[in-house]
């Protein structure tokens, strides 16, 4: 059997390696989307420049360049407050090769609703000078799970065409790992400090996934940086639905979750491997939908790794390592199973 | 490299920001350790492009992939995903 090659692409010698994203007005069709590796690198330029002020190792860049790729034309971006925000944009200059808007940290959905709004009334005018314009917005955990929950689900109600992103990195990073809605159960930071009374956090993480499909939205999807070629497509799928779209990546962040900075992409697959977060898709029509490699564990239960797997790598989670607080790592894993277990009854395309 | 991005004068003061390479200056002198690139084993696979947080490795057509050392962390990301470990990390002197 003949080695696979990859198709011939020549990538142009001498061309800039990044490039701003301008659209002549006028500008008609779709980029396509490239899910091979060889083409993605010749045709496509990250959104991202380089030279942004973000942690080394940090996985929210990772997950903002893999969206990028998947963008269809003009996009606009709302970023919320947040590691993302404060680290790429420091005025007067941003890292940004398309527009960006700021704002504050409660409001990334309705600032996103307000330009999704004014793309809308322009069209009907006819001063747009594109046949469409996207928008993405990025949010940390702290900015979608606890302050800008109220302004998420407003919109998603209210059914303005975005697509929300949500980079999950479980605590607010960006002013000193405090913990967030989104913090697992038994994870350290600097206000559930691990001690003689307290092994940390004592809240289970809020399903925000979960909430979002029950928002019965067009398309609710969850990914990792790790799986980029699950993660592009579901981003391509979010764009391309009418009405608003919600993802949630996991963003492993080596400065409060204590690991070493070269290991952030393992980390994201031990989490998918150990179930702790399953990959899925939602639309109205089909249900959960398992995917990637979540959807090889549920026809293969063997694949499915301990969640010690997940937990030994970080410096967060190392009281639980401890021969005494064995049984706290046995509640963590019943409830991962639960989780996954219920997952599974609930998936379209789970082997019954 | 960035080409100034012309704004419509509309009369009213935005603060608006330009697009630049390196807003928190060369964030190459963050490094400790340096990514080195073994060309011989390198399969030209692409990972390392696509996974770069910071985006400096490109896959050159011929040459394979090169590092722009000005903006490079030294994470160890392309490292660890490297499946020919061609990449490896040396001590920056």
């Amino acid at each position: 059997m003949p080695a696979q090659t990859l198709p011939q692409v020549p990538i142009k010698k001498g061309e800039p390696a990044y490039k701003l994203w301008i659209f002549e007005p006028g500008w008609k069709g779709e980029l396509p989307l490239i899910l091979n590796p060889r083409q993605l690198a010749e045709q496509k330029r990250p959104a991202i420049l380089p030279g942004h002020r973000l942690c080394a190792g940090c996985a929210a860049p990772i997950i903002v360049k893999l969206a990028s790729f998947a963008f269809r034309g003009p996009t606009i971006v709302v970023n919320a407050t947040g590691c993302l925000e404060v680290a790429t944009t420091i005025f007067p200059y941003t890292s940004w090769a398309v527009p960006w808007i700021h704002n504050a940290f409660e409001n990334a959905a309705s600032t996103g609703s307000g330009v999704e709004s004014a793309i809308k009334a322009m069209k009907k005018t006819g001063r747009l000078p594109y046949e469409h314009v996207d928008v993405v917005i990025f949010g940390g955990d702290g900015g979608t799970f606890d302050i800008g929950f109220q302004a998420l689900s407003g919109a998603a109600e209210r059914g303005h065409d975005f697509l929300y992103i949500l980079y999950d990195n479980e605590a607010y990073m960006n002013t000193g790992i405090q913990r967030s809605g989104g913090t697992p159960k038994f994870a350290w930071t600097t206000t559930s400090p691990v001690g003689k009374v307290l092994p940390g956090k004592m809240q289970h993480k809020k399903p925000i996934a979960d909430i979002m499909v029950a928002h019965r939205i067009p398309y609710v999807a969850t990914g990792t940086p790790a799986h980029w070629l699950d993660f592009i497509k579901k981003v391509r799928k979010g764009i391309e639905v009418d009405g608003p779209a919600f993802i949630h990546a996991l963003s492993p962040c080596d400065r409060g979750w204590r690991h070493d900075t070269a290991i952030t992409i393992e980390i994201a697959r031990r989490a998918v491997d150990t179930c702790y977060f399953p990959l899925w898709e939602w639309t109205p029509e089909k249900g959960y939908m398992l995917t990637d490699r979540s959807l090889a564990i549920a026809r293969n239960p063997k694949l499915k790794q301990p969640i010690e797997k997940f937990v030994e790598v970080q410096g967060r989670f190392k009281h639980l390592l401890k021969p005494e607080n064995r049984h706290l790592l046995k509640e963590l894993q019943e409830w991962v199973d639960t989780v996954w277990e219920d997952l599974l009854r609930r998936a379209t395309n789970a082997p019954k | 490299m960035v080409k100034e991005v012309q704004i419509v004068k509309t009369g009213i003061k935005i603060p608006l920001a330009k697009p630049k390479i390196g807003v928190a200056g060369k964030t190459g002198f963050w490094r400790i350790t340096k990514p080195v690139i073994d060309y011989d084993k390198c399969v030209k696979c692409f990972l390392c492009e696509i996974y770069c947080p910071v985006n400096v490795i490109r896959v050159e057509p011929d040459q394979g992939p090169v590092i722009d050392y000005d903006y490079c962390k030294g994470c160890g990301v392309c490292v660890d995903v490297c499946p020919t470990s061609a990449l490896k990390l040396v001590q920056e002197e």
